[in-house]
This record gives C-alpha cells, sequence and structure tokens, in this order.
C-alpha cells in the first residue's frame, strides 16, 4: 500500500492542546443559484417554500444565539442578533415575494437578487462597519437559500474529527463545539481572531493562520495537531503518532501534576514572591484563571466588549461588566487597560491608514477623543469601589501623554465627586511599555506613574522592526534577541530605581524559556494566558532569585538570540527536567519562506 | 404626506441598534416612511433598508411620512433621532 508523505504544516497556537484524528474539510456553503421560470399556479408554492425557509433559518439562528449565549455569555453572542433581525424583516421579504407571484422566478433566485442589491450598497460602504455587515447580510441570504434547497446544515457530523476550514465564523465555531468536535485548523485567522478566541473559550485545540492546510488536507486524513506549538501534520507516520500520543499524554500527566501547585505560592526557593496573574478578555474566564491557581489578572482586555457591535457601549455597560470582572476577581488585583484600539484591532470609526501600527492606535485615539475616553474611565473608576482596581493605558510614546491622560483621571473622579458617586480615590494608574520611545523614557514616565507592564509582543516588532505576520520577515522576530533582553532590563531597572513594580503580560511572560530570565531580570509579576500559569509557576518555584540573577546576567552577554536561547534551554531542563517544551520550529532561516512540498 | 430634514446626532449614527429602534417605532404607525439620503431612498421600515443607508453622525437625512396618522409618526420618529436614539441610558 501506498502510504502518502507526511506534510508538517506551521501556524499559529490559538487553543492548547494536543489531539489525533481524521479531518473533517469543512467547505463554507455557497449555493448554486440558477434562474428558472415557474408556472403561474405554482406560485403560492413558491412562496410558501420561501416562508417554511425563513421560518427554519431563523430557528437555527434562535439556536445558535442561544446556544452561544450559555457557552460565551451575553456579551459575544450578541454577534448574532443582527442577523435575526434581518430575516424578520417583512418589508424585504414582503417585496421578495411580490416579486416571484408577479416575475414568476423561483425563490432562490428572487432572494439572491433582492438581498444583494443591498449587500452591494453595504460593501460600497467607507465605514469598516458597513462592510462587517455587509457579511453578516451574505451568512443570512446563504443561509435562507440552503433552507430553500433543503439541504442540511453540516453542522453535525461524526464526532471526534478535527474540523479543517478556510476560515471560521463565529456560528460555525459555535455551532461545531456542540458535536464533541477534536481540534480546529484554519488557513486564515491569528490568536486574535473570533475564532482563535471561541475555541479558547470552548476549550477545544486549535491551530490557526495555517494559510493553505486545506489545499493539503482531504476529509478523513489523519491530522496531528499540536495546539500547544502551533503544528498540524498531515498523513503522520505511525513514528510521528506514537510520539505524539507520548507528547500528548506528557502533557496532560504533567498538567495534572501541575494542578498539585494549584493553592502554593509562586515563589522562589529563596522566599521572593513572585506575582502571577492572567491576561483575561471576558468575566467568565475569571473561573478558569482561579481554577489554574492564578492570583489576579494582569492584564483585562476591554476590548471584548466592542466584539461584533458597532457603536462603543454606553458608561453603564462598561460599569456592569468591569464590576462583574472586579468582583470575581477580589480579593486579587484586575489590572484593566483602557481599549486598545488601533492597529490590528477593532477601529470604531474607519479611517484608512497606511501604516496603522504606526498609525492612530490606542492612547492616541483615547486622548482624541476625551468623551469616551472619560466615559471609560468613569465605569473603571465606579469599579474600583473595592480598591482592587487598576488601569493602564496602551500605546504610549512620550510623557505628554501620560501627563494628558492622568489630567484626565483626574477630570473624571472630579465628575464622580460632583455626582456623589463612590470610587477608589488612590486608585492605581500605569502604562503599558510597548513603543521603543517609552522604554527609552522609561525613567521619566517611572516618575509619573504607579506601575509599568511590558507589552511584548508589540515592543519586540517595534524595536525589531518586524511586522511578525509577515512570513519572510518574521523569523527576525526573537524574544531572546540581546536588543530586547536589554531593553528589558533597562525597563525593570529605571522602574525599581522609581520604586513601581512591573509587570510583563506579552506572550514572552508564558514562554517556559524566558522565565528564569524575566525572574532574573528582576520581573515583579508575569501575567499570562490561564493555560501556561501552572508551568510558569513550576519554573519559579524551582530555583532561587539569586541563580535567576546569575542566569540572566550571562545570557545578556551572548550576541545573538540562538546563544541565548540555548543557554536558557539547557538551564531551563537541569531545574525542571519535566517541563515538556514546546519546539522551536525549524525553518531554514537562510532562504526565507519553505520549499512547498509537491502534493 | 409630510417631509421633514433631519440631522443626525447621536455619535454613532443609525448603525445596527439605533436602526433597529428607529424600525420598530416605524412598525407602530400604519403611514408609509421613507427615508432620503443622497438621493438613495429606503423603505425605513425595512431594518436591512435602514442599515444600508450607513448613515453617521452629522448625516442630513429626509425623512418622509404618508398616511392617515402620519403626523404622529413623523413627531414620534424625531423625537427618536432627537434624544439620540435614548443610547446613553
Amino acid at each position: 500500500m501506498n502510504t502518502p508523505d507526511e506534510i508538517t504544516l506551521h501556524g499559529i497556537a490559538a487553543a492548547p492542546g494536543i489531539v489525533i484524528g481524521k479531518a473533517f474539510v469543512y467547505t463554507k456553503h455557497v449555493p448554486h443559484i440558477d434562474e428558472k421560470s415557474i408556472a403561474p399556479q405554482d406560485a403560492d408554492k413558491e412562496v410558501e417554500r420561501l416562508r417554511s425557509a425563513v421560518t427554519r433559518s431563523e430557528k437555527e439562528l434562535q439556536k445558535i444565539l442561544s446556544f452561544a449565549e450559555q457557552k460565551i455569555g451575553n456579551s459575544k453572542a450578541k454577534i448574532f442578533e443582527a442577523q435575526i433581525m434581518i430575516l424578520s424583516d417583512t418589508i424585504l421579504f414582503d417585496s421578495i415575494y411580490r416579486r416571484i407571484k408577479k416575475e414568476l422566478k423561483n425563490a432562490e433566485y428572487v432572494v439572491h437578487g433582492e438581498i444583494a442589491k443591498y449587500q452591494q450598497l453595504m460593501m460600497n460602504s467607507k465605514d469598516e462597519y458597513m462592510r462587517e455587515r455587509a457579511h453578516d447580510v451574505e451568512d443570512v441570504k446563504n443561509r435562507v437559500i440552503r433552507n430553500i434547497q433543503e439541504q442540511k446544515l453540516i453542522s453535525r457530523f461524526e464526532g471526534g474529527s478535527i474540523v479543517v476550514s478556510q476560515s471560521l465564523t463565529p456560528a460555525d465555531t459555535i455551532l461545531f463545539s456542540r458535536n464533541e468536535i477534536l481540534g480546529y485548523a484554519t488557513d486564515m485567522g491569528g490568536v486574535t481572531s473570533h475564532a482563535a478566541l471561541l475555541s479558547r473559550s470552548l476549550n477545544i485545540p486549535a491551530v490557526v493562520g495555517l494559510k493553505d492546510v486545506t489545499t493539503y488536507v482531504h476529509s478523513d486524513d489523519l491530522l496531528v495537531l499540536d495546539g500547544y506549538s502551533g503544528v498540524v501534520i498531515v498523513n503522520p507516520s505511525e513514528d510521528t503518532v506514537t510520539q505524539y500520543k507520548r507528547r500528548g499524554r506528557e502533557m496532560t500527566r504533567f498538567e495534572h501534576r501541575l494542578n498539585e501547585l494549584k493553592d502554593l505560592p509562586a515563589q522562589t526557593m529563596d522566599g521572593k514572591l513572585i506575582e502571577l496573574s492572567s491576561n483575561i478578555e471576558f468575566a467568565e474566564e475569571v473561573r478558569f484563571t482561579r481554577a489554574q491557581g492564578s492570583h489576579g489578572v494582569g492584564l483585562y482586555r476591554a476590548e471584548g466588549l466592542l466584539m461584533g457591535r458597532d457603536t462603543f457601549p454606553s458608561e453603564e455597560e462598561q460599569y456592569r461588566e468591569y464590576k462583574l470582572i472586579a468582583e470575581r476577581v477580589f480579593p486579587n488585583k484586575v489590572i484593566m487597560r483602557t481599549f486598545d484600539i488601533g492597529g490590528d484591532k477593532v477601529v470604531a470609526q474607519s479611517y484608512d491608514e497606511e501604516n496603522p501600527f504606526l498609525g492612530w492606535r490606542g492612547i492616541r485615539v483615547a486622548l482624541d477623543r476625551p468623551e469616551t475616553f472619560l466615559a471609560q474611565l468613569r465605569a473603571m473608576l465606579r469599579a474600583s469601589t473595592k480598591k482592587n482596581v487598576w488601569v493602564m493605558f496602551p500605546m504610549v510614546s512620550n510623557l505628554k501623554e501620560v501627563r494628558r491622560a492622568k489630567e484626565l483621571v483626574v477630570q473624571a473622579k472630579n465628575s464622580l465627586r460632583a455626582e456623589k458617586l463612590s470610587f477608589d480615590e488612590h486608585m492605581k494608574i500605569g502604562v503599558m511599555i510597548e513603543v521603543p520611545s517609552a522604554a527609552v523614557l522609561a525613567g521619566d514616565i517611572a516618575k509619573e506613574v504607579d506601575f509599568f507592564s511590558i507589552g511584548t509582543n508589540d515592543l519586540i516588532q517595534y524595536l525589531l522592526a518586524v511586522d511578525r505576520g509577515n512570513d519572510i520577515v518574521s523569523q527576525l522576530y526573537q524574544e531572546f534577541d540581546p536588543a530586547v533582553m536589554l531593553t528589558i532590563r533597562h525597563i525593570v531597572k529605571e522602574a525599581h530605581k522609581n520604586k513601581i513594580p512591573v509587570s510583563m503580560c506579552g506572550e514572552m511572560a508564558g514562554d517556559p524559556v524566558a522565565t528564569l530570565l524575566l525572574l532574573g531580570l528582576g520581573l515583579d509579576e508575569f501575567s499570562v494566558i490561564p493555560y501556561v500559569l501552572p508551568e510558569i509557576k513550576k519554573i519559579i518555584r524551582s530555583v532561587t532569585l539569586r541563580e535567576a540573577q546569575k542566569i540572566a546576567a550571562k545570557a545578556l552577554t551572548f550576541s545573538t538570540w540562538e546563544e541565548a536561547r540555548e543557554f536558557l534551554v539547557g538551564h531551563l531542563k537541569r531545574l525542571t527536567p519535566d517541563i515538556p517544551l514546546p519546539e522551536q520550529p525549524t525553518r531554514d532561516l537562510s532562504v526565507g519562506p519553505q520549499p512547498q512540498p509537491n502534493t | 404626506m409630510i417631509e421633514k430634514e433631519i440631522v443626525i446626532k447621536n455619535r454613532a449614527g443609525l448603525h445596527t441598534r439605533p436602526a433597529a429602534s428607529l424600525v420598530k417605532m416605524a412598525a407602530k404607525y400604519k403611514a408609509e416612511f421613507f427615508i432620503v439620503k443622497d438621493g438613495l431612498e429606503i423603505n425605513a421600515k425595512s431594518i436591512i433598508g435602514v442599515m444600508t443607508l450607513a448613515a453617521e453622525q452629522g448625516s442630513v437625512l429626509l425623512l418622509r411620512f404618508d398616511g392617515e396618522d402620519e403626523k404622529e409618526a413623523c413627531a414620534a420618529i424625531v423625537g427618536l433621532f432627537e434624544r439620540g436614539f435614548d443610547e446613553t441610558q
């Protein structure tokens, strides 16, 4: 028998876990629409066919909505409401029914023609949200047409498959999760795509951003999906399967053992207590971070509130969410980041920029729109009555921004006082250090704020001038680049000189290879995705601060990241031999993108 | 028939939520209700139509009501616009 070749594909690890199983290639249903004439006496029947298709579509969407509400919470489920509203648009459907009777054409043809008109108008809009709505309209149209053609929705299929798709809409992700899906692998998407966020909430291993996984995989192909390191292996050899089964077992066993660490403090062997906290986006995640043994929340991304909506939430709505989180995290603290929009994140008002990452984002947007910013500050202040809320600003690049933002905090406090609303008078105010200029100015900025949080993802990209989403240069994005390590050391030193604590909330904080280094450089708080918490805790507990300091000092002497990383891996293996290290993807660094295998 | 010109006041413009309130309010009246913006005329009792307008803050809209209760309909809808769609609860 011919065994097909094993193909390894690298993507982005979106949700952790190792699964081995058959692929189910999910192709979006793009309905085929013929223009057909119908006999006058069949017109009523055709209209009836459409009516029942609309009813079925509405039922489907209601189900998705209620399922989404249970699984991921009301705020995230709102994305399905607009679609339901369109289905109950009587003006739209009355004109479709009329056209069917008058023009004597088949229902799907008229539905397509009528809805496409609106879709076109929306697509032409300059407004990004309007164009997003066009996708909603497209989804609704395809759903109705599929129901007219009475094709079953492929949301139920044999359990135990790995879903492979170009992309997944939130509706797909939610629906598939009902079928004991093993995992998700998609061509498109990043760590922050809807599908990635949802699969993490749903606890389903996922690798996204694989670019062309759908061209390599056919349904029923055997796949290995490693959601820890972002690897998918197509047609794995028996050896590979055995190896990954072992790795999966190791990880599970390891996670169980780590579970025992849950209630122990993140403390070095010589007694230095480290704050180990989690990054979250939604209130529902707090319970999970608790289960993983976390102290608090080191980064709450308020942008979760903006998901799937077109307007900024009101102060009241924000207040309710912030309050809920502060209460759930209590007695620990939560660091709330004000909206970081722009860059690759939600833009509330579309604005074409050639270089969005160097453009209007983070604190820049906030300061240009003081009203929106003040509403958010007031909401966060009001949520701070238990004195466990800290607030920080993203994308700060100079002192003036820090001072201006602080003035607005004072203004927000004054207005609350005037309205006799209570808040924490001493709520701590900090900044993200993620722009190189802010890192350089760390000493001056530290005098103005109560704490720092290093955002490594952007800091590394800006510092090394590398877009890590760009395949050609992404291998230059390296946490252990000497420039990165020196910058982190500088930030921590300047903060400590001014007696303020430093947290890190970027991915580097959750990389086990970086833990000894960061500990040695004096980081006070590691804020990580909940899944890696126990692992980082284990490393912290395996070493003395003195030794970590020596390791960090030595790591800074290497002139290349490869040497530094190898050195750190060596120490990590010695101190915690049972930590399963993610394999560093081995790419041929000299030739840019990998050669493509023949298919 | 009554025609009335208004300017959108609320920050978010006629996005999904305001559009939904508008359509719901319009459905309470028998009068026909159309909105004209930049030469495009849509039936304002249709959510998909109102969504299509992409009317943001500052847009000028012409509202047209026609039917027995057109006066009441006009007053109610204009009030909704003036209150900024009750967005800042």
